[in-house]
């Protein structure tokens, strides 16, 4: 259980600048996803805090203390992979067990057939613990490398993408699974992930990074509803908010290049005609496809409606976001 | 619609496969089994013409390779009474006695010795090598590799010379170390290359995941690394294992008395009147046996060896 600081990292790999002066404060007992285009800087951020990769400049602490000199096995933090990440030649039970039988552990046998019970119970994959490693389904796989990160009850999970090679199915439950232990366990998670619902459900806090910085920190909610660029505001919300020229509405402030629309934004019924170009059923809503002067809007409307394509529909703006022309939030 | 899919191969094809296959066995296993059966005859029987598929088997030529013997009078053969044991009464009827050990079983240790022994250091700086290479940011890699590499482009006996010079002014003539270490940097490229191609294929995320678990770099490696490339490994040691076991141009030249190896000393068998061709048969047929075994119970890794890269996993 530990606060993670990050101070003015920088990481460059050859010409290519990872991370550019990011600082973030991970509190104590926090989940905090981060969320990025690929190539953002993402796992390099977690390998970093991992001791896999050392920065170029800056400083990383956990519990208060800087771990730059530190091994990777010092600093005391588990991590999930993406992918890869069971040992293929050991059993499940020897997977498990491998942590806490490191040189830094040094788990006495009796104590580790219990942590490993436990952890498999939790998991449900105690009727797997001899089977091979690689005898096992992605589902299976991944879980038991969660439990992997589990056993040794850390300071810190490093979590990278570990959900994105499983099914709907599977990833829904497995989120419900992880929220519940991390509030079990208090521990402070730091996860890795594409996926907004993921983003959205379990995280405390949410950083956004963008080309190698951190664009934006703060409660998912926030994040959503306040973004403080253009970019970010990409990051959350299905479907996407929509970037429209300032000008297609009225009321637009000075300096202001772009509006952002996001579904909530669209008051429909009043203000311009806009031509439907599309309806999509996906159950429990409804997307509207629109074009206005050119230009396509996505938006939500009633599961049950009645609109057709080639139909047009009057819309306008409600409490809009708008960025200037470097994409920047101005109101 | 056809009986069969277009990718499974039809009865006629199996067969043809199969005769193709068979045929190929015959023509490689002849050779073998000539060896095998010429280890059995009498020396007549063995450079009769035409040869002789049946015949009398007779352990004359193995007796013969373990062995040397001595002619005696009949009359010292008189005194010595009844033979007690089948080796002598085979002996015997050549008017001779056994004298003593031959020294073939010194040369079979010989090449247990320096085979082995390179083989084990092969694999064992190979893999080092091969670990460095394909995880490090080594300064020149490429042209270490290449220059590793390069050492091969040239049939090693090329070199005999020099080495030869080399090996007497180093004192390394005609001793296991000296054979050893030969076989050992003949070997080293074959070995890293290969390795390397195996532990490349290896993630990088194993390691990781182990440091991050808790282990220093060395134990990822002997934990994660060095039983994944166990089927490299596997392979590797065969590859080296039969060069330097079959060995010979060098063997003659290096060695001539204590580190003399089985494949110089195998043709030098003399018997009555000339070569000693079951003898010799007879050792070339031990000779076989180590490497026979040491694939058979590699095999396993050696089929997926071969393949590696294709259908790893």
């Amino acid at each position: 259980m530990a606060e993670v600081v990050l101070t003015g990292i920088t990481k460059r790999f050859g010409r290519d600048t990872a991370l550019s002066d990011v600082s973030l404060t991970v509190p104590d007992g926090a989940f905090v996803v981060l969320l990025g285009p690929t190539g953002a800087g993402k796992t390099t951020t977690l390998r970093l805090i991992a001791g896999l990769e050392t920065p170029d400049a800056g400083d990383i602490t956990i519990g208060g203390e800087s771990v730059l000199g530190l091994t990777p096995a010092q600093r005391d933090v588990a991590m999930v992979f993406q992918q890869y990440s069971l040992y293929p030649h050991m059993t499940v039970r020897d997977n498990l067990a491998f942590p806490l039988r490191s040189p830094i552990l040094r788990t006495p046998e009796h104590e580790i057939t219990g942590k490993i019970n436990e952890v498999a119970e939790v998991l449900h994959i105690a009727h797997k613990l001899n089977n091979k490693a690689t005898a096992l389904s992605g589902g299976e796989m991944q879980r038991v490398s969660i439990g992997r990160a589990l056993v040794r009850a850390p300071q810190l999970f490093l979590m990278d993408e570990p959900l994105s090679s499983l099914d709907a199915k599977l990833r829904a439950d497995l989120r419900i699974e992880l929220k519940r232990i991390h509030s079990a366990l208090g521990a402070t998670l730091l996860y890795v992930t594409h996926d907004q619902i993921e983003a959205m459900t379990m995280a405390s806090h949410v950083g956004v990074l963008d080309h190698g910085r951190l664009a934006q920190f703060g409660p998912p909610r926030e994040i959503y509803e306040n973004p403080v660029s253009l970019t970010v505001a990409g990051r959350l919300g299905l479907p996407r908010i929509n970037a429209l020229p300032a000008d297609l509405f009225p009321g637009a402030p000075a300096g202001a290049a772009t509006i952002g629309l996001r579904p909530e934004h669209i008051a429909q019924g009043e203000g311009q005609t806009a031509q439907i170009t599309r309806v999509e059923h996906l159950g429990d809503q409804t997307r509207l496809h629109l074009s206005l002067h050119g230009h396509d809007i996505i938006t939500l409307t009633d599961p049950h409606t009645d609109l057709r394509g080639g139909q047009s529909i009057a819309i306008a703006p409600r409490k809009p976001l708008y960025f200037d022309a470097s994409g920047v939030r101005l109101a | 619609m056809s009986d069969y899919s277009i990718t499974a191969a039809s009865p006629a094809q199996k067969w043809l496969a199969g005769t193709l296959v068979v045929l190929y066995a015959v023509i490689t296993i002849m050779p073998l089994l000539w060896i095998i059966a010429t280890g059995f005859k009498t020396p007549a029987d063995a450079i009769s013409y035409p040869p002789k598929i049946v015949f009398d088997p007779t352990l004359e030529g193995y007796v013969n390779l373990f062995t040397t013997r001595t002619r005696v009078t009949p009359e010292t053969l008189e005194a010595l009474g009844e033979p007690t044991t089948w080796y002598d009464r085979i002996v015997r009827q050549y008017d001779m006695v056994i004298a003593g050990p031959s020294r073939f079983g010194e040369r079979f240790l010989n090449s247990v010795i320096i085979g082995f022994g390179s083989t084990f250091l092969s694999v064992f700086l190979g893999t080092l090598a091969a670990y460095a290479f394909s995880r490090f940011k080594v300064p020149l890699k490429d042209d270490l590799l290449f220059f590793i590499l390069s050492t091969r482009m040239m049939p090693p006996i090329a070199v005999a010379i020099p080495i030869f010079l080399m090996f007497r002014q180093l004192g390394l003539s005609d001793t296991h170390a000296g054979m050893i270490l030969l076989y050992t940097a003949v070997n080293l490229s074959l070995s890293v290359w290969l390795l390397k191609g195996f532990i490349d294929e290896i993630p990088r995320e194993y390691e990781e995941a182990a440091l991050i678990d808790g282990y220093t770099r060395f134990q990822a490696f002997t934990k994660v690394v060095l039983p994944q490339a166990a089927t490299g490994i596997a392979s590797t040691a065969i590859f080296c294992l039969i060069f330097a076991w079959n060995e010979y141009a060098f063997a003659v030249l290096l060695t001539s008395g204590t580190a003399q190896t089985a494949p110089p000393f195998i043709p030098t068998i003399i018997g009555v009147g000339g070569q000693d061709w079951p003898a010799v048969a007879a050792g070339a047929t031990i000779f076989l046996v180590p490497v026979m075994v040491f694939t058979i119970l590699l095999r396993k890794h050696l089929l997926r060896g071969i393949t590696f890269g294709a259908v790893r996993k």
